[in-house]
């Protein structure tokens, strides 16, 4: 029978796969973009999962708004990189130290 | 074991092989399509879920349109891919313990036992509700939910604005219509009317 610690396995895993994702792609930017969207995606199942079970519209809604900023997030993210590719040209993250952070 | 059950473990496995691919594969449009495959298999996943409105939702958001933007950019983009992979071998091991320590403290807080425990309820929220999936989702959000719904489609337009305004460049040298100024034009700058004195008659023969 499926239960919800299926699911909230299933969103563990991806959570953790992005943050492995996040640690070796340290380099590419629009990686570390798609690491960040995959991780929306495993808090995203989580809350799909506690709404079914719990028989709770308010996860679902969450969810909606979730993806409602990680769209808005996107856009402007991949803007960012393109004035930054345009500018640098390139998105290696080790040489965008111009504010010598 | 259940059909459900079967679907459920099919789905996951591609989802989290596609995860898996997203991060590890060399060409960025590569891990871009993978990312498709991992949001599409999430959609059927939240189907499962009963979830319809959100999964139709991700397919036609994220792989629509989030996904198409990526491709434009990294295809946009002339990146090489070398010197953004340096590291990559490097960073491997700590990554797989940090990512394995997390998975283990995760799945222990969920606790095994539970797999056998919480079952699936027989009827779901909205069934309950006496409406389908959409509507029980739109009835929250359009009463409780009002509020945020309208802030979110501000942070909506905010994003298309920030977007435009950060990739807008006027380069030098390009000749651009002002409509502005076109407008502003006035007939006395442009026209000058001139007396021209009429040859005599001899000259029209």
């Amino acid at each position: 029978m499926i239960t919800l610690a299926h699911f909230l396995g299933l969103g563990a895993v991806l959570f953790c796969i992005s943050v492995a994702g996040i640690f070796i792609n340290r380099k590419n930017v629009i990686v570390l973009l798609m690491a960040i969207e995959l991780m929306l995606l495993a808090v995203n199942m989580n809350f799909v999962a506690f709404s079914h079970f719990l028989g709770d519209v308010h996860g679902q809604v969450f969810v909606f708004f979730i993806l409602t900023v990680a769209a808005a997030e996107s856009a402007i993210g991949l803007a960012i990189l393109v004035v930054l590719f345009r500018n640098r040209s390139t998105i290696n993250v080790a040489e965008l130290d111009s504010l010598k952070g | 074991m259940t059909t459900e059950l079967a679907l459920f473990y099919a789905f996951a496995a591609v989802t989290v092989g596609a995860a898996l691919g997203v991060i590890t594969v060399k060409n960025t449009v590569h891990a871009a399509l993978l990312l498709v495959l991992t949001f599409f298999s999430c959609a059927c996943l939240w189907l499962l879920l009963r979830a319809e409105f959100l999964a139709i939702v991700l397919v036609l958001v994220y792989v629509g349109a989030v996904m198409v933007l990526f491709l434009f950019v990294v295809m946009m983009l002339d990146i090489k891919t070398d010197s953004l992979r340096e590291g990559f071998a490097r960073y491997l091991p700590v990554a797989a313990v940090v990512a394995g320590i997390m998975l283990a403290q995760m799945l222990a807080l969920i606790g095994w036992n539970a797999m056998l425990q919480v079952p699936a309820p027989e009827s779901d929220g909205a069934t309950l509700a006496g409406v389908g999936n959409t509507e029980w989702l739109g009835r929250a959000l359009f009463t409780d939910y009002i509020l945020p719904f309208e802030v979110a489609a501000v942070i909506l337009t905010v994003a298309i604005v920030a977007a435009i305004a950060l990739t807008l460049r006027r380069r030098p040298g390009v000749r651009h219509q002002d409509p502005s100024r076109q407008v502003l034009v006035r007939k006395e700058d442009r026209l000058r009317v001139v007396k021209v004195a009429t040859e005599g008659k001899e000259a029209g023969k």
